[in-house]
């Protein structure tokens, strides 16, 4: 099994990434009961016993779980969200060793996140992923998390960006970018993305942009449709995909649902290299089949369904409805359109008890309405 | 381990060669004599594929006296991996240099047997695999060659003599019959003139299972010259022959007549008539069915899904789509370009059966 290494920067990144965590410790809580250190936590955590102090060769391999720490690097330019962190319930899971913070913000300009604090902290930045990725046995994967709106996030994002691809040059870098929506808050918004976008193009492996205005579309929909209709009542309302019950930390905040979205999308798009499957797709299998082109590769994401039924035994209508759910425009998390739109490639991820003939069935069904380049 | 498609062939397979060849020579040691060697893979995939298709040269270059038969799981039509085609074309033309033979199993077809004949609603990877394991078994199950007292010795060996006697056709299919569910199987009784019959349709009609054969197709007649016999085999769809083997297994063997397919009809006319058929028999059944029958032949059921793959792939390298995925590696485009020639090379041989 492989290892990755997810690296936050900025507001909307360490957000995002705590919901990330949170959400990953509940999965394997749900599927690890005899609290074993197995192959599928160690692709994102490390086992670590703290009562020893020498240094950092206190990795534990197998075993029961002693303390689990997470394979990640924080970057905040502003301390406020990070030492929200660290005080909250996920305190326990982040070295400290693993932050890079400093005072003042970036002040929503991408040029300071990217040319002042990427000189003043490359060394820094540079010192913390050589040591992450020491406690890694095979690295196969840098997720980077940011949002293009910002200074920090954008701009000290996409200098790890490039520090990531000079250090590192055969780990793929798979970005989850949160573009702005139409109202806000940033006015430099625009130039910030652009200039950040060029970086991604040329730095990135494969890249996910998220719109948040199609998150808000989501969970406005799910909310809705867990307060009306018939379909409400059969809805497990802890089991949306936007709720955060059963992790770690207590009380839910505004952003906290759209950024569960993300953290599922993510948290799926790896289940494959974590769990085993009769038919796996590793990370750099999205990578390579997804990619036609080098500068090609940024990539629209689905999920499907928003929420479980209470009746845990899906009949074949509903897991059809799935698959043409997940072709859907109010599916994406960008805002687009995918039955009027051209394919170059499409992966669907499958977790759960799917057999090759549903999947096979759903291909045939859905393929025959989408427009692709090759015939796909 | 995953690797990057085809990749693998230029990066994982000579970093563990070493290791693997190490393996493979102490499973060697501990025969007493080694009949070849088999090798499963997958085309579409990476490891399968790439890895594959190094591990067979390695071992072609290490044992070059060794009989290296590859059994060869084709994709779903619809797609598995978006490079599938890629991997294809590369996995079968480096393989036709390092193989002795190619047996073919499509997933297609695999999966229609176990939808319609076997009745199974979901079905999963283990059921398809399930099918393609009973239908290797009766190949390489023990049985008496013709005229043998004993059980053959040298399985491997005795098929690549029956069946590939030109290098230039490697490609073998398998068809088995019956292939049911265990319901059905209570209230099914056979017989080997029925079986026979049943089987030699298929060949001849090019149909990949039991259900749907055309039994409109009819071998050409006699005294036709080759010329004429082609265009009259292309309107009807003839499947031509190189070599057929036979492989009975139950009771009341030995009564099979399998003259049906030592017409020469069958088979292209460049061959004499007595070599191209082969048949093994043996009493004990296998596998729950009282009477079972494998044909394994070297025909032209192949060329139409060949050529679909090949037509596939060279669509998606006109744009060069993916190939920066490969060129990364270390295989160049002119790899690609061999690579298509070779399977066009290996199409027309074929389509002139």
């Amino acid at each position: 099994m492989t290892q990755s290494i997810v690296v936050q920067v900025g507001q909307c990144g360490n957000q995002v990434g705590c919901r990330f965590w949170d959400l990953a410790l509940r999965e394997h809580a749900s599927v690890n009961k005899k609290g074993i250190y197995d192959e599928a936590l160690s692709s994102f955590f490390r086992n670590v016993d703290t009562r020893r102090s020498d240094g950092d060769n206190n990795d534990i391999s197998g075993g029961k779980i002693r303390s689990l720490k997470a394979r990640a690097v924080l970057i905040d330019m502003e301390e406020g969200v990070v030492n929200e962190i660290l005080q909250g319930p996920l305190r326990d899971v982040f070295d400290s060793k693993q932050l890079i913070t400093d005072v003042s913000g970036s002040g929503n300009n991408w040029a300071v996140g990217h040319k002042v604090y990427g000189s003043t902290y490359r060394e820094e930045i540079v010192e913390n992923l050589r040591k992450a990725a020491e406690h890694c046995d095979c690295l196969q994967c840098f997720f980077v998390i940011h949002s293009m709106g910002g200074g920090t996030g954008s701009g000290l994002g996409t200098f790890v960006l490039n520090v990531l691809e000079d250090e590192f040059p055969e780990v793929y870098r798979i970005v989850t970018s949160v573009y702005p929506s139409a109202e806000d808050d940033v006015i430099t918004s625009p130039y910030n993305s652009v200039l950040a976008m060029r970086e991604l193009t040329e730095h990135a492996d494969c890249v996910l942009p998220i719109e948040n205005q199609s998150l808000v579309d989501i969970v406005n929909k799910i909310k809705h449709m867990s307060h009306s209709g018939k379909l409400g009542a059969e809805i497990k309302q802890s089991s949306t995909i936007i709720s955060g019950q059963g992790g770690v930390k207590g009380q839910e905040k505004p952003f906290d649902a759209m950024n569960n979205i993300v953290a599922n999308m993510l948290l799926n798009l790896t289940s494959s290299a974590r769990f085993e499957g009769s038919l796996n797709m590793d990370l750099n299998e999205i990578t390579m089949n997804l990619v036609p082109f080098p500068n090609l590769h940024y990539l629209v994401s689905s999920l499907s369904p928003l929420y479980t039924l209470a009746d845990v035994n899906v009949p074949s209508r509903r897991l059809d409805q799935m698959f043409s759910d997940a072709f859907s425009k109010d599916h994406q998390l960008i805002h687009s359109d995918p039955k009027h739109s051209l394919y170059l490639a499409c992966a669907l991820i499958v977790r759960g008890d799917v057999q090759v003939s549903d999947l096979r069935r759903n291909i045939e069904r859905n393929a025959s309405s989408l427009q692709s380049i090759m015939g796909l | 381990m995953y690797s990057v498609a085809f990749p693998s062939f230029c990066v994982h397979g000579p970093r563990h060669e070493e290791d693997i060849m190490d393996l493979v020579r102490r499973e060697v040691e501990k025969c007493d004599r080694l009949g070849g060697f088999f090798n499963m893979m997958s085309m579409a995939g990476g490891t399968g594929s790439g890895m594959g298709t190094y591990i067979t040269q390695c071992l072609r270059d290490t044992y070059p006296h060794s009989f290296i038969l590859n059994q060869v799981t084709w994709p779903y039509g619809t797609g598995e991996v978006i490079v599938q085609n890629y991997n294809s074309v590369l996995t079968l033309s480096h393989l036709y240099q390092s193989s002795d033979a190619i047996l073919v199993h499509e997933n297609d077809t695999v999966h229609k047997i176990c939808a319609q004949l076997m009745n199974i609603k979901q079905i999963s990877f283990k059921d398809v695999n399930k099918v393609i394991a009973h239908q290797l078994g009766s190949v390489l199950q023990p049985a008496y060659t013709e005229g043998a007292s004993e059980y053959n010795r040298n399985p491997l060996g005795d098929l690549m003599k029956s069946m590939v006697c030109h290098p230039e056709y490697k490609l073998l299919g398998l068809r088995n019959i019956p292939q049911m569910s265990e319901t059905s199987l209570a209230y099914s009784v056979f017989t080997w003139p029925g079986l026979l019959k049943h089987l030699r349709q298929m060949l001849i009609a090019n149909a990949k299972m039991e259900e749907g054969i055309d039994w409109q197709v009819r071998p050409p007649a006699g005294g036709l010259p080759p010329a004429e016999k082609g265009t009259h085999n292309k309107q009807l769809r003839f499947n031509t022959s190189l070599a057929n083997l036979l492989i009975l297994r139950g009771k009341d063997v030995q009564s099979a007549d399998t003259g049906g397919f030592m017409d020469p009809a069958l088979y292209t006319s460049w061959l004499p008539p007595g070599v191209a058929s082969s048949t093994w028999r043996t009493p004990m059944s296998f596998n729950r069915y009282e009477k079972s029958a494998t044909l394994v032949s070297n025909s032209q059921f192949l060329l139409k899904p060949l050529d679909g793959i090949v037509g596939k792939a060279w669509n998606m390298f006109a744009s060069r789509a993916y190939v920066h995925q490969y060129t990364q590696f270390g295989i160049s485009e002119e790899d690609f370009l061999d690579s298509f020639t070779a399977l066009e090379q290996i199409i027309a041989s074929y389509t002139h059966l």
